[in-house]
């Protein structure tokens, strides 16, 4: 019999990122008992790292700004594949989330005159609408809500991960997860379970994501039985370092470009203005000029062409390094220091909106970007796809079974909006949290099979016995380095299904690797248990790019390079696991926009 | 490419050694790539914490050839070339293993702290309006990203094991930037002295030295907070205002 230790909530929470954590706070707030799971120490999530700002339509700095807009800015954004009923919340209650976190302690940078919360630009959005800290943002949001939610009675088990849920009949009860620091199993019975586990970036091997991100929520979901859309749709942002290679994928900021940066071929030519999508046009400056006021909140100008949507810059980036006018280490240049040109105390100026990318530059690259061009490349950085969720609830196709962040699919439809992930952890946070609480109010609790936990364990534990078979490293860096070129930014049918078989392969090597040593705080151990998760996520996105065939948002095809307005238009791509185990492809038609969010989409591409 | 000779604490709890290892350096490497590099090729169970890689979750604190510092941001080329490395645990906290060691007090201890309660909000729509130049002074505080680094080299925890008595410099600046808080409204300075310990802290910086964020621990929150505190005790007047409004208060002192 394998020991474990047992907990008992009503409401079970995995993961302790700003979704998580808002999601604990909520169902707390309901006087139910919650539980906080989370892979890493409290507070060192991946929100932590997230960096220029989060999205809502506060109107602070420029009063023409509503949710209206923000809604339409967000859905253009996402190619009209997003949840249209997701993105209307969002846009609606963005505000008083933000609002919320001040009262909580949230120290954002302030306007010069009113005093309010201040709001800077960022692609895709057409009114300055990110509330930030500098360029630390995702640290004043996930410590706010760590040092409230520390106080609202919630028990954190953090270095826990969970192994696997459980389930009783359809519904959700519980997880088994095991301590990192110690080795030892516990079952977390639970009347409903929250899933903010973020993303799956570590599938590929250039990301600005960390060892977390092996997608475990998308991978317990789906063993649940809950349905994953949109896993075709990963967000390559534009700008990661790309020297030294050590630190290649570490982000930089869209904030840099937010604040006047601009980027440059190795001709010292400005490319982005040599193509600038349709859907764009009219709202993208055509001269330099025009661009810079811009950044410099004219009201009058439009947005300069670096700031278009992550998607677009990411391939005008591969284009120009294709073509031979890359920097000398395959990316090309990001350039801030230019604005000394136009603002007096430029140095100071930089230093104090972009504290952490002059000190990341400065300590990693020996670049100081006060004076000096950034070398800069597309990185593995957003899983817009995810578990498929009820709108308004949070809820998946699993009873009881929510999931909110990162890990949910709908809000950001074919690719993101900077900003648009902070405020979706609070705002979709906040309702799962507050739905699992009345799940669990309502359903009262299901029964544990202890069977279900003993197998779970004993799966988990073979690597650990197992003797002279590979170690999960090498498999993993296969794995990110196959999906990286063949599932990357450019995909082609053919390379795709080649993927396929090699995650066929990796499957049945990860099935014999072995973890020498012992329970005690054992990454090889912990990478060989992740690793499934990283291949059943890989699997989806591989098979999902080859169900689009078309181009949209951060998918593109090179043997589809065109959107396909007639029918993929219409569709969401599902994975799930068929009866007989094995992954499931297939399209789910959208459902039709009412009129009254029509009319707001269609006034505001005039 | 060189090579880079290491010496690792390795081992489990009480017991522990330090073990040689190699490994192949590039331009710009980081200690904790070299790190990840001899897990993945030679000690696939060495323990460490990382997420970031970038100086902004404060997990990697580690001691690199005795000094407290980020693993992440500490490149390689910083380190005297040809002399071999050493990389060991924290030493204020009890040990795990490994490089991990157990920082759960660091959290206990800060839930002790009275949490943020803000004044009425100035508009109905719940919005306050605060300058920039009063929040620039909280906003110094909130970078600290908790890598207890400061913890780790602050003598009155890592020799004088006073954990239970006080608080330490992290938690002084946690504490600090609530009290500077402009919209804050409560009263930490008793809790300060008697449960924090500030009395404690002797100011000698060395805690300022080792932060990665560059607050200056010491000089902005620390003395300041010490003020407060004086202000409230020992100041004679104040002293006996509290005499006549409150007679429980005044027995404490
Ligand atoms: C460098 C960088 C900069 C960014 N900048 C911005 C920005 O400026 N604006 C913006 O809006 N977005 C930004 N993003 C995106 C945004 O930060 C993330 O999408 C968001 O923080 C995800 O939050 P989350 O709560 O969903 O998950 P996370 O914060 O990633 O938290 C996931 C949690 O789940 C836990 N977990 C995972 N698996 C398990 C398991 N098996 N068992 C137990 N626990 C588990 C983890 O330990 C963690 O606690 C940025 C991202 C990066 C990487
Ligand atoms: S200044 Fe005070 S808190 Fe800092 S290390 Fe010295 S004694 Fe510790
Ligand atoms: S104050 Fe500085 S050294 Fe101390 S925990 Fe915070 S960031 Fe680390
Ligand atoms: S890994 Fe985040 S600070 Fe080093």
């Amino acid at each position: 019999m394998a020991q474990y230790e047992k907990f008992d909530y009503d409401v079970l929470v995995i993961g302790a990122g700003g979704a998580g954590l808002r999601a604990a706070i909520e169902a707390s707030a309901a006087n139910v008992s919650v539980g906080l799971i989370c892979k890493s120490l409290l507070g060192k999530a991946h929100t932590v790292m997230a960096e220029g700002g989060m999205a809502a339509a506060m109107a602070n700095v420029d009063e023409r700004d509503n949710w209206k807009v923000h809604f339409a800015d967000t859905m253009r954004g996402g190619q009209y594949i997003n949840n249209y009923r997701m993105a209307q919340l969002h846009a609606q209650e963005a505000p008083s989330r933000v609002r919320e976190l001040e009262e909580w302690g949230a120290v954002f940078d302030r306007t010069k005159d009113s005093g309010l919360i201040s709001q800077r630009n960022f692609g895709g959005h057409k009114f300055p609408r990110l509330a930030h800290v500098g360029d630390r943002t995702g640290l004043e949001l996930i410590r706010t809500l760590q040092d409230h939610g520390i106080h609202q009675g919630i028990e954190v088990h953090m270095e826990h991960t969970v192994a696997s849920l459980l389930k009783d009949g359809d519904r959700v009860t519980g997880a088994v997860a095991y301590d990192r620091e110690r080795g030892r199993f516990k079952l977390f019975q639970a009347k409903a379970v929250v899933l903010a586990t973020g993303g799956t970036g570590r599938a590929f091997k250039i990301t600005s994501n960390s060892w977390e991100y092996t997608g475990d929520g998308h991978a317990l979901a789906y063993e649940a039985g809950a349905d994953l859309i949109d896993m075709e749709c990963i967000q390559f942002h534009p700008t990661g370092m790309v020297w030294p290679l050590s630190v290649r994928g570490i982000l930089v900021t869209e904030g840099v470009r937010g604040e006047g940066g601009i980027l440059r071929n190795s001709e010292g030519k400005r490319f982005m203005f040599d193509d600038i999508p349709d859907l764009y046009k009219h709202q993208t400056a055509d001269n330099e000029e025009e661009g810079w006021r811009y950044t410099q909140n004219d009201r009058e100008a439009r947005r300069p062409p670096e700031l278009l949507t992550r998607d677009h810059v990411a391939r005008c980036i591969m284009r120009e390094v294709r073509d031979g006018r890359g920097s000398p280490h395959g990316g090309v240049y990001l350039d801030i220091a230019w604005i000394k040109e136009r603002l007096p105390n430029a140095e100071e100026h930089i230093k104090r909106k972009l504290p952490s990318m002059y000190h990341q530059f400065k300590q990693l690259a020996n670049v100081d970007i006060t004076k000096e061009v950034m070398e800069v490349g597309p990185t593995t950085h957003y899983t817009m796809g995810g578990i498929k969720v009820d709108a308004d609830s949070q809820m998946s196709a699993v009873p009881g079974l929510f999931a909110a962040g990162e890990c949910a699919a709908g809000l950001h439809g074919a690719n993101r909006l900077g900003g648009n992930s902070l405020s979706d952890l609070v705002v979709f946070g906040k309702r799962a949290g507050e739905y699992a609480a009345n799940f669990a109010q309502e359903k009262g609790s299901g029964t544990v099979d202890e069977g279900q936990v003993e197998q779970v364990i004993n799966r988990a534990l073979a690597p650990l016995g197992r003797e002279g078979g590979e170690l999960p490293y090498a498999i993993q860096a296969e794995l990110q380095e196959k999906m990286q070129d063949l599932v990357g930014i450019v995909r082609r049918e053919e390379e795709m299904q080649q993927v396929l078989g090699i995650v066929a392969e990796l499957k049945e090597r990860a099935a014999h690797v072995s973890a020498p040593g012992n329970r005690e705080y054992n990454p090889g151990w912990h990478t060989a248990i992740d690793l499934d998760n990283l291949l059943t996520v890989s699997e989806a996105i591989a098979l999902s790019a080859i169900e689009r065939k078309e181009s949209r948002g951060g998918h593109f095809r090179e043997d589809y390079p065109d959107k396909d307005a007639a029918h993929f238009a219409n569709v969401n791509v599902r994975v799930r696991k068929g009866e007989d185990g094995r992954m499931q492809v297939d399209q789910v038609p959208m459902a039709e926009l009412p009129e009254d969010l029509q009319a707001i989409i269609d006034e505001e591409s005039k | 490419m060189s090579e880079a000779r290491f010496k690792i604490w390795r081992g489990e709890g009480e017991e522990g050694r330090f073990e040689e290892y190699s490994a192949q350096i590039d331009e710009g490497m980081v200690v904790l790539d070299a790190v990840h590099q001899i897990q993945a090729e030679k000690a696939p169970d060495l323990a460490c914490r990382w997420n970031c890689k970038a100086g902004k979750c404060g997990s990697c604190s580690a001691e690199i050839n005795g000094m407290p510092k980020l693993m992440c941001m500490t490149r390689m080329d910083q380190l005297p070339e040809g002399e071999t490395i050493t990389i060991e645990p924290m030493k204020a906290f009890p040990h795990i293993r490994d490089l991990v060691t157990d920082v759960s007090w660091n959290y206990r201890a800060k839930k002790k702290i009275k949490k943020f309660k803000p004044r009425a909000p100035d508009t109905e729509d719940g919005s306050w309006s605060m300058s920039q130049d009063d929040v620039d002074r909280v906003q110094e505080f909130r970078k600290c990203i908790e890598c207890f680094l400061c913890q780790d080299v602050c003598h009155v925890l890592r020799e004088h094991d006073k954990h239970e008595e006080f608080a330490g410099p992290q938690l002084m600046v946690y504490t600090a930037a609530l009290e500077m808080h402009p919209l804050d409204v409560e009263d930490r300075r008793e809790d300060l002295k008697e449960e924090q310990g500030i009395g404690y802290c002797n100011i000698t910086k060395c805690c300022t030295k080792v932060c990665p964020e560059e607050i200056t621990i010491t000089d902005n929150a620390i003395i300041p907070l010490k003020e407060r505190v004086v202000d409230k005790f020992y100041d004679p007047i104040g002293k006996l205002l509290k005499i006549f409004s409150s007679a429980d208060d005044s027995s404490k002192e």
